[in-house]
């Protein structure tokens, strides 16, 4: 017992240096272990529409808590369903985003460099146009459309879904051009490149990732869109996957499990972009050419 | 030059609706001024008819208590988040680019998906109560709890918009301060009032009103989960303006009624920030 006194005492001394070190430590994780709770509740509805997505498709009364009898039915009926609306998301999403960085890219540029009357009047006009509802815009479209015969069609869509890229896009990507040194670009003006040259050899690769980081919203928001797709079209000749899936639950359906596979198709593009975009907008973030 | 296909777009597709939508509002505007291109001047016919309607007031009410409602959940619920996600723990930053997914999803699959969770009959949520021996609600059929469901389905939606942008705030306001206020005595809900709040209420305000801007113009949600109903318990102003253009088709009337929502989204946006400029002179 006496044996053991000497280093009983040292233990202590050591245990009074660390124990707030394995205090910290210990309510660190456990912050990790409250954090990784809170998630799954808020995850819990993406969960529980992949679980539904794979479970038989039937007249069961209580859904199971796990997809162990998974089954692809649901996904095999909603893709039969829904295969040319994905397509056709997929159309205008990528429309969109192209005509979105054609328009945004270079007012972006301007806008962050350049130093003209009007800078202020676009900007004021970016901010005010968030506060102007949808519904505003796709009353007063639908009668243009229908005068110009746009109505039902995939560019009449494209141009109207980049209403919420475009302004995002000028927004980032102008965020991202101020922090371009106006030094590298008047040594290019010095060297006899234009404006125009300019823009295309130093701005634009400099702004990749900040294009990449508009781009991917800017398809997104396209992906997501509901409210020109509803009011936009009146056949079922072009239709996006977001009005297939509102038809979907409109009509009484027994048949969950295919509403949920459609559900989880048409989510993909947002879980790719949450993988993918942490890094751009990462890149975008902290990406400069010269120190 | 650069900024020319910007402006003409903008003209085009905000500009010229918002003036269109105007002219609309004085018009008898209907399916027969497509066939005929004639659209009758009506004055503020349009105007008298749906204000003096119905629904009208239960519409601008369910409005507010849909924006203030979800508003105010969100912004609690995010900075809970946010101050949460400060303490730097180990997964944080996996776990708050993870949150950000039901902001990401379409709106109209997260409507699908509560739809199920919350049927009546068959959906998990009261299947998970059915557990501990509580009765069905009716989350969605009830014309008393449809709204209140309504807006915990957005608030689930916004947090974590409202999350990350004051985690950025969060981040931003300098460290040497909360030492500083240590010092003082200052560390708790102390630092959080004299400090943290302080310091982020401009992060706030844009939090807050950018939430009211498009709060105040949902559509997909509630179209997705209950279609305005049930007995018109859910119907906002925006999902009545929808309902009269492009359901009875008086275009006339859906543009008028629109306008005032922009009225009302403008008025509190300028009120909001001539307050908030006063208190921050001050």
């Amino acid at each position: 017992m006496t044996d053991n006194a000497l280093p009983l005492r040292v233990a202590t001394q050591r245990e009074v240096a660390t124990k707030p070190r394995v205090k910290r430590h210990r309510t660190k994780w456990l912050s990790t272990a409250i954090g990784i709770l809170l998630l799954c509740i808020m995850l819990f509805p993406v969960y529980w529409m992949i679980n539904i997505s794979l479970q038989p498709a039937g007249p069961a009364i209580e859904a199971a808590w796990f997809p162990i009898h998974a089954q692809l039915n649901g996904y095999v009926q909603a893709f039969h369903d829904q295969a040319g609306n994905l397509v056709t998301s997929l159309l205008i999403a990528l429309g969109s985003v192209v005509i979105s960085l054609v328009i945004a890219t270079p007012a972006a540029y301007a806008l962050a460099q350049f130093k003209v009357k009007g800078v202020g009047i676009v900007l004021f006009g970016i901010l005010i146009s968030q506060m102007i509802p949808g519904i505003v815009v796709a009353n007063a479209l639908y009668a243009a459309y229908n005068d110009l015969h746009l109505l039902n069609s995939i560019p009449g869509l494209i141009l109207a879904d980049s209403t919420a890229g475009i302004p995002f896009a000028i927004l980032i990507m102008r965020a991202f051009m101020l922090n371009i040194p106006t030094s590298i670009i008047e040594a290019a003006k010095v060297d006899g490149a234009g404006n125009f040259r300019a823009f295309r050899s130093i701005v634009l690769p400099i702004s990749f990732n900040a294009l990449i980081t508009a781009g991917l919203f800017t398809f997104l928001f396209t992906w997501s869109d509901f409210l020109f797709a509803l009011t936009l079209t009146t056949t079922q000749n072009v239709q996006p996957i977001t009005l297939g899936i509102y038809q979907y639950i409109g009509t009484f359906t027994a048949d969950w499990s295919t509403v949920m596979a459609a559900a989880v198709m048409a989510s993909i593009p947002a879980i790719v972009l949450l993988l993918a975009a942490q890094k751009f907008i990462a890149a975008g973030a902290t990406g400069g050419a010269v120190k | 030059m650069f900024l020319v296909p910007a402006a003409v777009y903008l003209i085009l597709f905000f500009g010229y609706p918002v003036v269109k939508n105007i002219i609309m509002s004085f018009q008898a505007y209907t399916t027969t001024t497509f066939y005929t291109g004639v659209a009758p001047w009506v004055g503020i016919q349009n105007y008298v008819h749906v204000i003096t309607s119905q629904i009208f007031g239960t519409a601008l009410l369910n409005t507010a208590l849909f924006t203030i409602g979800s508003i105010v959940a969100q912004f609690v619920l995010g900075l809970a988040f946010a101050l949460f996600f400060r303490r730097n723990f180990p997964l944080s930053g996996l776990l708050r680019s993870l949150l950000l997914l039901p902001w990401l999803l379409p709106l109209i699959v997260s409507s699908a998906v509560w739809k199920w969770i919350l049927d009546q009959d068959s959906g998990v949520l009261n299947q998970f109560l059915h557990g501990f021996g509580l009765g069905s609600v009716p989350w969605l059929t009830s014309t008393s709890v449809a709204l209140i469901t309504v807006i915990g389905v957005n608030v689930w939606i916004g947090i974590p918009f409202n999350t990350t942008i004051l985690y950025g705030g969060l981040q931003d306001i300098p460290p040497e301060l909360y030492e500083a206020a240590s010092l003082d005595g200052a560390t708790g809900w102390k630092a959080f009032t004299n400090v943290t709040w302080p310091l982020l209420r401009p992060v706030v305000s844009v939090t807050l009103v950018l939430g009211v801007v498009y709060t105040i113009k949902v559509l997909d949600i509630i179209l997705g989960l209950t279609n305005g109903g049930p007995a018109n318990s859910t119907q906002t102003i925006a999902t009545q303006s929808y309902e009269l253009s492009f359901k009875q088709f008086d275009f006339g009337q859906g543009a008028a009624l629109s306008n005032i929502l922009i009225v009302i989204s403008a008025l509190f946006a300028i009120v909001y920030l001539r307050l908030n400029r006063k208190a921050v002179d001050d």
